[in-house]
């Protein structure tokens, strides 16, 4: 077995390990399409509450992996002297780095296998949808998150990056036109929430899926600043070595 | 050629220094402990070695190479065990050993280093719910999971209990009988003891002393026994010409030769005054008195460097010399 390959496979069974992230990254997400589809109290504008939630939810999810749980789990593998430990070995960070890309990317997809059924299921169907356009956005996304996920789990202590990015994900999830559209928001905090990366993914999402993103073409760019921007910021600032 | 050779090696962090110049060999097939208290350098001084950090001034090769510029290539016959953690803590431990065993890829059956470091019984349980001692086990397995042939052990036997550090010094001699070199950092005088064959001592971030045990101890045996407490020595030593001093309620120490008929002196006043004679060793120095006598020294002898009172050569720069020849 390969070096990346037995990496991949540790972090995959700790990722499956960890009810934790399980919840985060996967229950959250269908709760949220499941609850919000059928009690239709959201001000989402449109005939069927499923057609603005899935593209929203299927970004919320991506923002779960990438960021709040690579981050989490990054974090606490750097507290409690993982990375340390795993700079002694061959490994080498390339395939340390490579390693939880094809993590992420394996609970990308899971997610994306398990909500998209569920969303249709539940009445979802987009007449269009451009799925490589989709996929494009959350390669970008998730490029995004990870460097926001990764700059924080590797500068902050263990229990401090753990309630940072649970605060950071509470607060993209209600500002991010993920479950809210924008316009329901505040004036000052639409502009803001415009900037994110949560609320610039899920409306490119919305525009390549059902052709109903609200300004897409800004959105791209903001997504893309971020994507652009935040992994140098992460590699910078990166410590491997932690504290608890 | 020599496993480690550290020469004239300093470590800065800012303006603080940590480790002055310091100079040290560890060979193949034996155990090498570095002591010192807490703060004294040695961490500093191993993770240079471990290729973690780079050396401030002078130079560290391990294996003939340079730890911070070969860290890869050192790293595939390099055994690591961290002072804590390094393991996933929601791993189990049979997958965390494999895990290493792969990532080395020297062919090491993970299972039955479980079963060498005495946690067969516990390979499913995960890192988190080990107890302290299991935890420095398994930190051991993943050290061996390349066959190393050097090894940096850091406090290897820290909150283990008696059986488990009975596994854990049996390992380590079986590493250095294999022809590893060992290196063991610890604040552990026991522990050093009974392991190394040859000790370095750190203090406030310099050698004092550097040589096997047999060295450190030369020209200061003792004698060391436990009577009945508020014995009068002057009428021991002017009975026997012994000088004892009260070094606990009923502890007593004689500097002299471990000569039988020293210790027949002594038990033969002890027995016409009526005195029990409930404890006895006569030999070499402990450890432990060693480092304490060394310590004292070094740190007598910078007290009188900064008052302008030494010669600059100092007590401690003598044992260690002594200690190095």
């Amino acid at each position: 077995m390969s070096r990346l390959s037995a990496q991949v496979r540790t972090e995959l069974q700790l990722v499956a390990r960890n009810g934790e992230q399980l919840l985060l990254t996967l229950g959250i997400p269908v709760m949220l399409l499941v609850f919000f589809s059928l009690v239709d109290v959201l001000p989402t504008g449109t005939d069927d509450p499923i057609d603005f939630l899935a593209p929203g939810v299927l970004a919320l999810a991506v923002m779960s992996t990438a960021m709040v749980s690579l981050g989490i789990g990054t974090g606490f593998e750097r507290a409690y002297q993982v990375l340390k430990r795993l700079g002694a070995t061959p490994l080498g960070r390339g395939n340390l780095i490579a390693a939880k890309i094809v993590a992420v990317v394996a609970v990308e997809l899971a997610q994306f296998a398990v909500l998209v059924p569920i969303a249709v299921v539940l009445g979802w169907s987009p007449p269009s949808p451009n799925w490589l356009l989709a996929a494009v956005a959350v390669v970008v996304g998730t490029v995004a998150f990870a460097g926001i996920g990764l700059t924080m789990a590797g500068r902050l202590r263990g229990e401090v990056n753990l309630a940072a990015q649970n605060g950071l994900y509470l607060v993209l999830l209600l500002l991010g036109g993920m479950i809210i559209p924008f316009d329901e928001l505040p004036a000052p905090l639409r502009t803001f929430a415009r900037v994110l990366p949560s609320g610039a993914l899920a409306d490119v999402l919305r525009d390549a899926l059902a052709d109903a993103g609200s300004r897409p073409g800004t959105s791209w760019i903001v997504l893309a600043a971020w994507a652009v921007v935040t992994p140098p910021v992460a590699r910078a600032l990166f410590r491997f070595e932690g504290h608890r | 050629m020599s496993a480690v050779v550290v020469d004239g090696l300093t470590v800065r962090y800012g303006d603080l220094v940590a480790v002055h110049e310091v100079s040290f060999r560890a060979e193949h097939g034996e155990v090498t402990a570095v002591l010192g208290p807490n703060g004294a350098g040695k961490t500093s001084t191993i993770e240079v070695c471990e290729g973690y950090r780079r050396a401030s001034a002078g130079s560290v090769r391990v294996l003939g190479m340079v730890p911070a510029d070969h860290q890869r290539q050192l790293s595939e016959r390099m055994g690591v065990m961290l002072q804590e953690g390094g393991v996933y803590p929601s791993a189990r431990v049979r997958d965390a050993v494999r895990h290493y065993c792969d990532l080395y890829g020297r062919g090491v059956d993970p299972d039955a280093l479980v079963g060498a470091v005495g946690l067969a019984e516990r390979s499913s349980t995960t890192w988190r719910r080990l107890s302290g001692g299991e935890k420095q086990r398994l930190s051991l397995a993943l050290a061996l999971a390349c066959r190393p042939d050097v090894a940096f052990l850091d406090e290897p036997t820290s909150g283990v209990d008696v059986l488990g550090r009975d596994t854990i010094r049996a390992i380590v001699r079986d590493l250095a009988a294999g022809g590893c070199a060992v290196v063991l950092a610890t604040h552990e005088l026991d522990e050093a003891e009974r392991l190394a064959d040859r000790v370095v001592i750190f203090d406030r971030g310099e050698v004092i002393a550097d040589g096997t045990l047999d060295e450190l101890r030369h020209g200061h045996d003792e004698i060391r026994f436990r009577s009945a407490p508020g014995l009068d020595l002057e009428s021991l030593a002017t009975a026997t010409g012994l000088t004892a001093s009260a070094v606990g309620p009923d502890e007593y120490l004689v500097r002299a030769a471990a000569d039988p008929q020293v210790v027949s002196r002594l038990s033969g006043w002890l027995g016409d005054h009526g005195h029990p004679l409930t404890d006895l060793r006569a030999g070499a120095q402990r450890l432990e008195d060693v480092f304490r006598r060394l310590t004292a020294a070094a740190a007598d002898g910078s007290r009188s460097d900064s008052t302008g009172d030494g010669d600059g050569s100092g007590a401690a720069g003598s044992d260690a010399d002594e200690a190095s020849r």
